[in-house]
């Protein structure tokens, strides 16, 4: 039976509450396409049927195509050799293989254009080798909680093992791996930092250019729109296909298969790994290890220690604000399901899908506008922020606030305590540790963004993302590493306990793999 | 004076209705148990009582007081829910005191731990307690407020067997102790029958029957109440005065009655021996419970269940004589209908 409660505070007081963070969130939105209309629809529609519109779309589908479809290949046929093979050293690789989503893809693509392989090929490696785990992960947990007895079955009905694998496992984690790449698809079409370095023009390249290089912004504005509208039908794509897999999902704990005996095969399955290992991390991270050495007897360590307190410091004020705006939104839908709460989930889940360079050209352009004194201040920066990264902060607040169970909070109001007093004494305590786990993963994707920041941060400020992206942009590799190096140690934060998460539950914690995938499309 | 009465209640979720209008009364002190198969609106009742679900219509009154539309906090009615559901991140003590003014509220915590037999757990956790003793715990808790009525939503049904039956016995004492009215909300007959002083069944959102346990099983209303409440013996028979016809012969009846309908026996007034007289039967399976034994005969075209105490002396093959003790309730209804609702 549904578990409905009146102990639960009333939703109008709540609904209010979490108003702000609507606001927040839909405000880039709304305004990226009244700025990219104010000339009328005709200017707008001129704009995107130009030729350059039709050659950022058809190298932006190329480029998303290309790393899909490798990452779905690559990722599966992996997932299944860390999975189900007698392997050596099974956990090993499967670390290995996880690793490289604590590259940024603006690291892979420092990597690669200091190794001179630029263009749509360097732009292919960087995001392929950042993203293949991101199909990796929920096949593997497919493929270790599918119950082994239906392939016992198949086989004992005369089914080979390859027809086996055509017939009965493959339909089972199919859909992950298409929500997988769906996934990385979307990522694909957010990435700035790669595209951006290795000079391959998709749109987020595009608008970058539009904005920086010309006085009339609206196209700038227009490409946006675009760009948002194919990233608004991919997210809603994944959205429902991560709503097929959940459902085949069985409970953790399942029987594991007997691992399968190589033999012979496992030279190329061994080869095939061990390729995909050097190509991910052997080139970020020698890069990153030659570089270091070339430039270690030079590094500015007052630039590095200041760039890095900037850093923190916008992370800290953007993780607190997102925070207090997400509490409300993430206790109304762990505690309260009616349509308007479910709208208020969807609005504030905007940032999901928004591209990082469109919601801080839409805030430019409001800053200019409406915000005068804000414009290239801290507050701006950090309503960016928040825009990106609600919904990073709600699905945190909103598991730690529904693992308190709804009976504590009856009991509570039973014992005579009133609606705000039961919320103080038992919810908020109750739930404390899960929002400041998500107000940590808040910070730790703030301290890695690159677009957002490159457009909103004050003038004169860098973060270790853009001083990264700007040394990078000039070929000064060496003073870049130790910048790379940084982010590295921070993106690994979210990527283990990505890893963690999904061996442990065998289900990604929504919270963490938004952070930990924002490293891959800053 | 703590009364609890319950009239024309209906309640639902969106448009369905669960509770079709119930009416109860639970007497200042006692203990009423709502018996009922799982849907059938038992714990919607117990959160309209608690004020965690508002109804549609009706009235609840505690004490006197009307209650309705009064919230959660103001009603004096304290819960226990079905895994206790004890504050995780209070301690024993500060679970108990939670309801409870600052003023003598140590006393009173020691007093209630007293009173379930966990002195001196104060400062443990919730988690470092066993099953049974965290439900102590959230009956105790429940209780030191001193309310007028307590609701138990199926507060045993997550705890082993033995365990289950101490617990029971305890409960009983510790809610007498209080002299607290309570409303225990269960699924198991043997639970409501051996703990309660009323019985309500309900069924379809209604209460079907209510009153003490003995009568609930010896006079059920109708087929549906008596094959729910206890094992049953449902044999078709033709009634004329007072006596029926049926495939054990003649046997007397509680009322007058004329007409084709269903006699009802409990399986222990089914007595078969290995000689006698009576109707010939034949043994089919018995299975041995210690303390009795359960045994499944075959009277012509009818299978019957019957209840012996141990020794057993007979086994599977014989033929037995069965004598039938006591009398049977007649009900005229044709079987299959009544059946067809208590599956449901």
């Amino acid at each position: 039976m549904v578990q409905r409660s009146a102990a639960r505070p009333r939703a109008t007081g709540w609904l209010l509450a979490a108003l702000p963070a609507v606001v927040v969130a839909v405000l880039p939105l709304v305004y990226l396409v009244l700025r990219a209309t104010d000339q009328g629809w005709d200017v707008f529609w001129s704009i995107a049927a130009r030729s350059r519109t039709a050659e950022l779309t058809v190298n932006t589908v190329t480029l998303l195509a290309a790393v899909a479809v490798s990452a779905v290949v690559l990722g599966t046929a992996a997932a299944w050799a860390v999975t189900r093979t007698a392997l050596p050293l099974r956990r090993l690789w499967t670390v290995l293989l996880v690793l490289p989503l604590a590259v940024p893809s603006y690291v892979a693509g420092f990597a690669w254009l200091s190794m001179d392989v630029v263009g749509f090929p360097g732009a292919w490696l960087a995001l392929t080798t950042t993203n293949l785990p991101l199909v990796l992960l929920p096949v593997a947990a497919a493929l270790r909680s599918a119950d082994p007895a239906l392939e016992e079955v198949s086989r004992s009905l005369g089914h080979g093992p390859w027809q086996t694998f055509l017939k009965v496992t493959l339909p089972r984690i199919w859909p992950s791996a298409v929500a997988g790449g769906l996934l990385v698809a979307l990522y694909v079409l957010h990435d700035f930092g790669a595209v951006s370095l290795l000079r391959y023009e998709t749109f987020t390249l595009g608008i970058q250019t539009a904005y920086a290089g010309s006085f009339d912004r609206t196209p700038a504005a227009v490409i946006g729109v675009v760009l948002v509208v194919l990233a608004i039908l991919l997210a809603l794509a994944e959205a429902r296909m991560r709503g097929t897999t959940s459902a085949r999902l069985g409970p953790g704990v399942a029987r594991q298969a007997e691992p399968i005996r190589l033999r012979a095969a496992s030279v190329p399955v061994l080869l095939g790994l061990g390729a995909i290992v050097v190509v991910s991390l052997g080139a970020p991270f020698g890069a990153l290890v030659k570089w270091l050495g070339v430039g270690r007897t030079s590094i500015d360590t007052g630039a590095l220690v200041s760039t890095t307190a900037t850093t923190v410091q916008f992370a800290a004020f953007g993780a607190l604000a997102t925070i207090v705006l997400a509490v409300p939104v993430g206790f109304l839908a762990a505690r309260h399901s009616s349509r308007p709460v479910r709208a208020v989930e969807l609005a504030a889940y905007a940032g999901h899908a928004l591209p990082g360079i469109t919601v801080a050209l839409a805030l430019v352009f409001f800053g200019v506008r409406f915000a005068q004194p804000w414009y290239q201040q801290t507050p701006l920066l950090v309503l960016g922020y928040a825009a990106l990264f609600l919904p990073i902060a709600i699905s945190s607040v909103r598991t730690a606030v529904a693992s308190a169970p709804v009976g504590v909070e009856d009991v509570a109001r039973s014992l005579g305590r009133g609606r705000a007093r039961v919320f103080g004494t038992v919810t908020l305590p109750l739930a404390a540790p899960g929002i400041a786990a998500g107000a940590a993963l808040v910070f730790i994707t703030c301290a890695k963004e690159l677009p957002a920041t490159l457009l909103l941060r004050p003038t004169g400020a860098d973060t270790l993302a853009t001083a990264l992206w700007t040394k990078t942009g000039v070929s000064a590799f060496a003073e870049a590493a130790p910048y790379a190096a940084l982010l590295v140690a921070v993106s690994a934060v979210p990527a283990i306990l990505l890893e963690v998460s999904v061996f442990r539950s065998g289900r990604p914690e929504d919270a963490v793999l938004d952070s930990a995938t924002r490293g891959a499309q800053s | 004076m703590t009364e609890l009465t319950i009239t024309g209640l209906t309640a639902g979720y969106g448009a369905t209705r669960v509770l079709r209008g119930v009416d109860l009364t639970v007497p200042s002190g006692s203990l009423a148990a709502v018996l009922g198969p799982s849907g059938c609106g038992k714990t919607t009742l117990l959160r309209v009582v608690a004020g965690f679900l508002r109804p549609m219509a009706g009235e609840v009154k505690l004490g006197g007081r009307v209650v309705t539309s009064l919230a959660p906090e103001r009603r004096r009615a304290t819960v226990v829910p079905q895994e206790g559901a004890l504050f995780p991140h209070l301690t024993v003590g500060a679970n108990v005191g939670y309801g409870l003014p600052r003023a003598g509220r140590a006393q009173r915590v020691a007093e209630m731990l007293q009173l379930i037999g966990l002195a001196g757990f104060e400062k443990r956790k919730p988690a470092e307690l066993s099953g049974g003793q965290q439900q102590r715990v959230a009956l105790a808790r429940a209780l030191a407020p001193a309310p007028d009525l307590v609701l138990l939503d199926e507060p045993f049904s997550a705890l082993d067997a033995g365990l289950r039956a101490d617990l029971r016995a305890d409960v009983r004492r510790v809610l007498r102790a209080a002299g607290t009215t309570a409303l225990l909300v269960t699924h198991d007959q043997d639970e409501a029958l051996s703990m309660a002083d009323v019985v309500a069944v309900m069924r379809d959102g209604v209460v079907v029957q209510a009153g003490p346990p003995d009568d609930v099983y010896s006079r059920p209303v109708d087929l549906g109440v008596a094959t729910f409440v206890g094992e049953a013996v449902l044999l078709p028979a033709v009634a004329s005065g007072g006596s029926a016809a049926s495939a054990l012969g003649t046997i007397d009846l509680t009322a007058e009655a004329t007409g084709s309908g269903t006699v009802l026996l409990r399986p222990e007034q089914v007595n078969p021996d290995l000689d006698g007289e009576g109707v010939i039967a034949k043994v089919l399976r018995t299975s041995f419970h210690g303390h009795d034994a359960t045994v499944t005969l075959l009277a012509g075209e009818t299978e019957l269940v019957s209840r012996v105490p141990a020794p057993l002396r007979i086994a599977e093959g014989d033929n037995v004589r069965i004598r039938v003790s006591g009398r049977g309730r007649f009900y005229p209804a044709p079987m299959k209908d009544t059946r067809s609702t208590h599956d449901s």
